[in-house]
């Protein structure tokens, strides 16, 4: 066994695993641990890998502090809970040599001498718990918050703040706060008589978590559907988009209730399925309101033919697809960017769709109004773009602000006057040279009527089979997409603009991207970076693109499906773009990219992440 | 065509409603349907039930989804908006519509193959929300536009016009909306415009879902021997049991009906819907009844025609909702969103 005391130390700088059970409330252990530890000041990430099932499969929760404050996956485990006899044996494997395991040890284990190059730490939790509290219910609960206390002690975690926590969290049920607080006291004073405290992995109090929240991406875009006025949801229930409207909800009824009425100020719409759902919103669109759907990648392919139905009838829609693993119905719990194609050109015809790629909960709030205003602008659907990692995650992020001089950009809408003025009214007319035409909404004038189709139809509303008429609209809906360009939030280019080399990059991958450079900045190897936040593509990707030699795409699924987009969207020659592809499922390190970077420079082949599916469930032996 | 303009000429003799307008101002634009189809003889019973109501043109909003029914809403009310969707989903539209703005009236024109087959479950849906709309389906059996295949409405035995017969049991759209909880179930013919009309009009002033079954023949594909949609047919196997008159509000009723047989229902607006029975022993706001009584006509090979349900209590979508009076679409910008100090409260609870 090596030495603790030899290792070096790991102030505000060390990862957590915990490996439990799915169903038996470690989730709220494990959150208090994540958010002791941010409010103590450290920068902190928490990812949560959860099976797609209520209760019994592994569900693991990893938490690392970084002082650095990058927020993407290290790749590394210091320290593992390991609360699943099931994964026990995988869970050992995977701990960095040098670092720890705590187990349960009121019963033996034999698997334990499987390693020699990390500590083990027995605690016997089960025992105590029995010893302490009564009913099987409360003993199982509360072992998660004694393993809590136990790393309050192994890590120098704040007791009093946890106590402090604890208490916001069951303020009107003194028995359960009770309980819990002499749960984590037992643990952290067994940690304390039994182990040299604290370890070398530990925390101390810093300020680099002020004026910032944690809060996860659907929580966040839910909120941008609060504040961009949105009035009409309407969803189909689907991992890992369910969350988004059940924020929305919360929202709504603390500040959607109209205190003298009582009456709501919002509707929403559990649809019968997701074809319903993006009916629902392009019924209410096209009657005014502000409308979203949120949903994931099998609930944008059932959405296809009214997509295409917006896209061509010019009705403003916002969806929010929080990415999952596919094809099919893949993995449901785990993340991937792996719709951006489908999303892009979604139904069939000539179609294309305005893209947003938010990289942190933060942008899902801001972009969740900019995805309104630029549906009510463009009068076409709006795809956000955020994934699992994102949505369901608890980021940390820059505490979200608000200028009350926001207002809603609702696009070129007639009002009854303007209508009253008009000597006639034509739906589909560029009148403003900017390919966007005019709208009147239902109710407000009879001269405003037109008769919406998807079918063939000319400039003046009108239906149509003529060829030319045909085309003066479908070549009017392509310029209509350049004006696009001009609308969509640009690229953040970083680096010093003066390098042959660039990378590009979207969403979720932008934090393991920042660690990365870094890292091969430190290496020698400097790149400009280019992180892409709408589509269509604007010039400056395009100037990007042009100005580099050699330029790295990385992103989360098998294909290339960003690099496909930039070869068909922009003038980038093909040979250029050189894929770092991770999709195994887990959020990005920024390893993968690293080893990728440098792999690609030495031998000329695609790289892929090598990251396997370490959270495959264990088989049982038969 | 429809996109030849008609021209809006009103003779100065022709009868005003309400406010002033004549039938030629709630027409749309020229029917491309086949000579004599049942669906034209609807569109111009919808119009004349909007007439009749003195409804603005604009307070209409006609949605529709793929097939030659779904053509129809380009053919009455020019001054209202229309929305003329994908193949089934018009349901959907309408919910989101309905969602938006609660002061329309939202008048679905639909088919049997757009409803029944592959738009069943949005219909079924859309029933169950109770979505305050007048939803018509133009029964004709077949599909028109891909000249001539079964529907899901066609009945066991019936054949079609190259002879060979439909094996599979029909779906009835008003049996099926009186299992799903339909508030508003009526039937009618294309050919009976006493009929059709004052259904229309109870429909759009229903605050509900409000299906209209309306066999509708189809002149090209389904009109022939051995159709049970075809003119002759319906005309020979079509029973009313329930007449309906629609009375606006403060209006007295003045005809004179049998004794016994007569049945008013008060609109949520103060509207009343009088309902003749013309059969004494049926009882239109009993479900099971109705659905027993439909189920033995059927079997005598009837049509059973009118009223046949109604529930004018329970509440629709936006009551079970509680939405706001205001519609959705017209509420302020300031009413929505908490502000910056409400950000700030909301921004304490993620510390």
């Amino acid at each position: 066994m090596p030495d603790p005391a030899g290792a070096p130390d790991r102030l505000n700088d060390f990862v957590i695993k915990l490996a439990n059970v799915n169903g038996t409330g470690s989730a709220s252990a494990n959150a208090l641990l994540m958010k002791s530890m941010f409010r103590m000041g450290i920068p902190v990430m928490g990812k949560n890998y959860f099976p797609s099932n209520i209760q019994g499969l592994p569900t693991w929760y990893e938490i690392r502090a970084c002082s650095e404050g990058y927020i993407a996956r290290s790749g590394r485990i210091d320290l593992m809970v390991a609360m699943n006899a099931e994964t026990y044996a995988k869970d050992v494997k995977e701990v960095s040599p040098g670092g720890y395991l705590l187990y349960d040890s009121s019963w033996p284990r034999p698997a334990l001498l499987s390693r020699d190059d990390i500590t083990i730490l027995g605690v016997p939790l089960a025992r105590m718990c029995n010893e302490t509290f009564e009913g099987v219910r409360s003993r199982i609960l509360l072992k998660n918050i004694m393993y809590a206390g136990v790393l309050a002690g192994l890590l120098d975690l704040e007791l009093d703040l946890m106590r402090t926590m604890l208490g916001e969290s069951y303020s009107n049920k003194k028995a359960l706060l009770d309980d819990n607080v002499k749960a984590l006291e037992i643990g952290h004073n067994y940690a304390l008589t039994h182990f040299s405290c604290p370890l070398p992995i530990r925390a101390a109090r810093m300020q680099k978590t002020s004026d910032h929240i944690m809060i996860d991406g659907n929580t966040a875009a839910a909120l941008g559907c609060l504040y961009a006025g949105a009035t009409v949801g309407a969803w189909y229930p689907i991992t890992p988009s369910t969350s988004v409207m059940d924020a929305f909800k919360g929202f709504c009824q603390k500040w959607r209730v109209d205190a003298q009425t009582g009456k709501h100020n919002y509707v929403i719409v559990q649809a019968e399925d997701e074809l319903s759902a993006i009916g629902a919103v392009i019924g209410a669109s096209w009657n005014g309101a502000r409308a979203f759907t949120p949903t994931s990648g099998p609930g944008i392919s059932l959405m296809n033919e009214f997509i295409g139905l917006a896209y061509y009838a010019e009705i403003p829609a916002v969806i929010f697809d929080i990415q999952r693993v596919g094809p099919s119905t893949g993995m449901p719990t785990r993340t991937q960017q792996c719709d951006l194609l489908l999303a892009a050109y979604a139904s069939h015809g000539d179609t294309k769709h305005v893209l947003l790629f938010p990289n942190s909960p933060e942008e899902c709030f801001y972009m969740a109004i900019q995805a309104f205003d630029l549906a009510e602008r463009l009068q076409t659907p709006v795809f956000v773009m955020s994934d699992l990692d994102i949505g369901m995650n608890d980021w940390m992020c820059p505490t979200l602000h608000w200028d009350d001089a926001y207002r809603p950009d609702r696009g070129k809408v007639l009002n009854a006057e303007q209508i009253a003025g008009l000597d006639k009214f034509h739906r589909y007319l560029d009148k403003d040279g900017d390919a966007i035409p005019y709208r009147t909404l239902p109710g407000v004038h009879p001269k405003g009527a037109y008769f919406t189709r998807g079918s063939g139809h000319n400039q003046f509303g009108g239906y149509t089979e003529d060829a030319a008429e045909y085309q003066v609209v479908l070549d009017r809906l392509r310029r209509k997409f350049d004006t696009a360009k001009t609308l969509v939030p640009s690229a953040i280019v970083t680096g010093r603009g003066n390098q042959d080399i660039g990378i590009v990059s979207i969403g979720s991958c932008d934090g393991a991207m920042r660690e990365a450079l870094d890292g091969l900045k430190r290496k020698g190897l400097h790149m400009d970076y280019m992180r892409l936040r709408g589509f269509p593509f604007g010039r400056e990707v395009e100037d990007f693109l042009a100005a580099h030699s050699l330029i790295f795409v990385v992103e989360q699924n098998r294909d290339g499906q960003l690099r496909s987009l930039l070869t068909l969207e922009t003038a980038v020659e093909k040979a250029k773009l050189r894929s770092i592809l991770h999709y195994s499922g887990m959020p990005m390190s920024a390893d993968v990219i690293v080893t990728g970077v440098l792999a690609e420079l030495g031998p000329a082949e695609p790289v892929r992440s090598v990251v396997r599916s370490i959270h495959e469930v264990p088989q049982r032996k038969s | 065509m429809s996109f030849i303009t008609k021209p809006k000429v009103a003779h100065p003799g022709l009868p005003r409603n309400e406010l002033g307008l004549t039938r030629r101002d709630y027409e749309g634009s020229m029917s491309t349907l086949c000579a004599g189809c049942g669906h034209d003889s609807v569109t111009a019973a919808i119009i004349e039930a909007v007439w009749e109501l003195s409804l603005r043109p604009e307070q209409l909003a006609k949605l529709s989804g793929i097939g030659c029914s779904s053509k129809t809403t380009a053919y009455f009310v020019s001054g209202a908006h229309g929305f003329n969707s994908v193949h089934g989903r018009m349901p959907s539209i309408a919910t989101g519509a309905h969602a938006a703005n609660s002061q329309l009236y939202y008048v679905g024109v639909s088919g049997d193959g757009d409803t029944l087959s592959i738009g069943f479950g949005q219909f079924a849906h859309a029933i169950r929300r109770n979505i305050n709309m007048l939803y018509m389906i133009e029964n004709n059996g077949v599909y028109g536009l891909t000249k001539g295949q079964f529907s899901a409405s066609a009945d066991i035995g019936s054949k079609a016009k190259r002879g060979e017969a439909n094996m599979q049991p029909p779906v009835d759209p008003v049996l099926t909306a009186l299992t799903l909880g339909c508030t508003f179930v009526a039937r009618s013919f294309s050919g009976d415009k006493e009929q059709l009309v004052p259904l229309i009009k109870a429909g759009m002033m229903h605050k509900g879902f409000a299906l209209i079954d309306v066999l509708s023949p189809c002149v090209t594909f389904n009109d022939h021997e051995g159709s049970t949609k075809s003119y002759g047919f319906v005309r020979d196997h079509y029973d009313e049991v329930v007449h309906a008159d629609f009375v606006p509000p403060a209006t007295e009723i003045t005809a004179s009906y049998a004794a016994g047989a007569v049945m008013p229902v008060t609109m949520h607006d103060g509207s009343r819907i009088v309902l003749r029975k013309l059969d004494p022993d049926y009882d239109p706001t009993h479900r099971g009844k109705a659905f027993n009584y439909l189920r033995d006509k059927q079997a005598q090979g009837e049509y059973a025609t009118g009223l046949i349900y109604l529930d004018s209590q329970s509440p629709d979508f936006h009551a079970v909702n509680n939405t706001a009076a205001t519609p959705m679409n017209q509420l302020p910008y300031a009413q929505l969103h908490p502000g910056t100090k409400g950000l700030a409260k909301i921004m304490d609870k993620y510390r």
